[in-house]
């Protein structure tokens, strides 16, 4: 059921930027449209691009935000998880709580 | 003879109908839902795109280019690996989630209070895993507390006896013990690292158990203004269990779609999940064009995102483990087309 629901309406999740999106979302309340176009700003590409997983793909490496490791590709001198959640925040402007308690406890403040 | 088109039951099971029963089942489950919540049916063109989407003999349909929504995931994971962070990579891998959840099989605040150290650990390295928003949820699930389970007198066995006095205020102590277990697993949550919290199922045990909800999901708001706060309902219309129990002057009792989304804005969602239930007796036409009847003019009105409830016996999808692929992407795309929301 969950695959179906992201063949037939979703964004594509990491493999696009449904996740920044879906941040906005969650962190401000923002309707769709708006919260593609915020996400859209941010990342210099047309909200179109938002859901096409080739145009994400480059837009992600370039800004650091983290991809999905297919069977021939790996990204491990790319930001993994935690690394790419810094530069989230930092794109799309917002703090996130798992890199602000990442900093605290890592004394990086 | 006319022809006959596949498509389901709401319980999942396969049925023939021609176009003009499927057409007759659109018209019917739109008036069902107008005639019960007080809602506008839906437009002939409403009705008119329903029936190309549930005529069409493909096997799968789906939202236009530039359509697509968010997808929330709440419960993420089948536990069918019995590894819970591994199934949020799962999920963000390979189910095109956009935002995860991670939860307890017992899922109830109350239940992962006892636990909740290790469900506290669990989420920090789920984090540690993953790049997309990452929710905590559990149901509020007030009726756990009353007796034999819970502390407070049994409310469903004070009502028939008509202690109706004693039934509300078991309720309102019970309310009390549910705000105190909610606070204390949202602040664990925080302190380790969660991006949201999932009130899943709202209002299960009626319109006390949508308070003491709305009542922390304001709490969590107002002391963590960037931590989103999910409120996904339990059914269509809020139980009238208390029948007497306001939020900021508003009677839960008795509210539809339109009027939970009021209550969840004025609490401080961040996100509002709308509940339909099916019927599963009716065609799966019936079932969502009931669904987009009740839902559209939530999403009219609403300031904060809507994400449908669309998972097995909710929104359209039939009530089965295995909602068939046919169904369950009509009831997705049926959505989004008709009444714009923003994610499922």
């Amino acid at each position: 059921m969950a695959s179906t629901h992201a063949l037939a309406s979703g964004m594509g999740g990491m493999r696009t930027a449904g996740d920044l999106v879906a941040r906005m979302q969650m962190t401000r309340g923002l309707r769709l449209p708006q919260a593609k176009q915020y996400v859209a700003d941010k990342l210099g590409c047309s909200v179109a691009d938002l859901s096409d997983t080739v145009a994400m793909h480059d837009i992600r490496r370039d800004l650091g935000l983290g991809r999905i490791q297919v069977q021939d590709l790996a990204y491990a001198d790319w930001p993994g998880a935690m690394e790419a959640k810094f530069h989230i925040a930092d794109v799309l402007d917002i703090p996130i709580n798992s890199v602000e308690r990442f900093k605290a406890r890592a004394g990086l403040e | 003879m006319a022809q006959r088109i596949p498509t389901r039951l709401g319980d999942g099971s396969l049925v023939e109908m021609t176009r003009a029963e499927v057409e007759a089942d659109l018209h019917a489950g739109s008036e069902a839902a107008a005639k019960r919540a007080k809602v506008e049916p839906l437009t002939q063109d409403d009705l008119d795109h329903l029936l190309d989407i549930f005529t069409s003999s493909a096997k799968f349909s789906a939202v236009d280019y530039g359509d697509e929504v968010v997808l929330s995931f709440d419960g993420s994971g089948n536990s069918d690996v019995a590894a819970p962070v591994l199934e949020q990579v799962f999920y963000q891998n390979h189910h095109g989630a956009d935002m995860i959840e991670l939860w307890h099989h017992d899922y109830s605040y109350k239940a992962v209070r006892t636990v909740l150290s290790f469900q506290t650990q669990m989420l920090k390295d789920a984090q540690q895993q993953t790049v997309i928003p990452l929710n905590y949820g559990a149901m509020p699930d007030l009726g756990r507390y009353s007796q034999p389970d819970g502390p407070a007198p049994n409310w469903s066995e004070l009502m028939p006896l008509g202690r109706i006095d004693e039934a509300r205020a078991a309720q309102l102590e019970a309310v009390e013990h549910l705000e105190k277990d909610m606070w204390c697993v949202v602040e664990a949550m925080v302190a380790a690292g969660v991006d949201g919290i999932d009130f899943d199922t709202a209002g299960a045990s009626g319109d006390a158990d949508l308070l003491a909800t709305l009542r922390t999901a304001r709490r969590v708001r107002d002391t963590w203004p960037d931590i989103g706060v999910e409120i996904g309902q339990a059914a269509e219309l809020v139980l009238g269990m208390h029948g007497q129990l306001e939020y900021e002057g508003t009677r839960l009792a008795g509210q539809w779609p339109l009027g939970q989304l009021r209550a969840c804005t004025a609490a401080g969602a961040t996100i509002f999940g709308p509940a339909v239930n099916v019927n599963t007796t009716k065609s799966l036409a019936w079932n969502t064009a009931r669904s987009c009847a009740l839902i559209k003019p939530v999403t009219a009105e609403a300031t904060i995102p809507v994400h449908v409830n669309a998972g097995m016996g909710v929104g359209g999808v039939p009530m089965t483990p295995y909602p068939p692929v046919d169904a369950t992407s009509r009831a997705s795309r049926a959505l989004v087309d008709i009444c714009k929301i923003d994610g499922l």
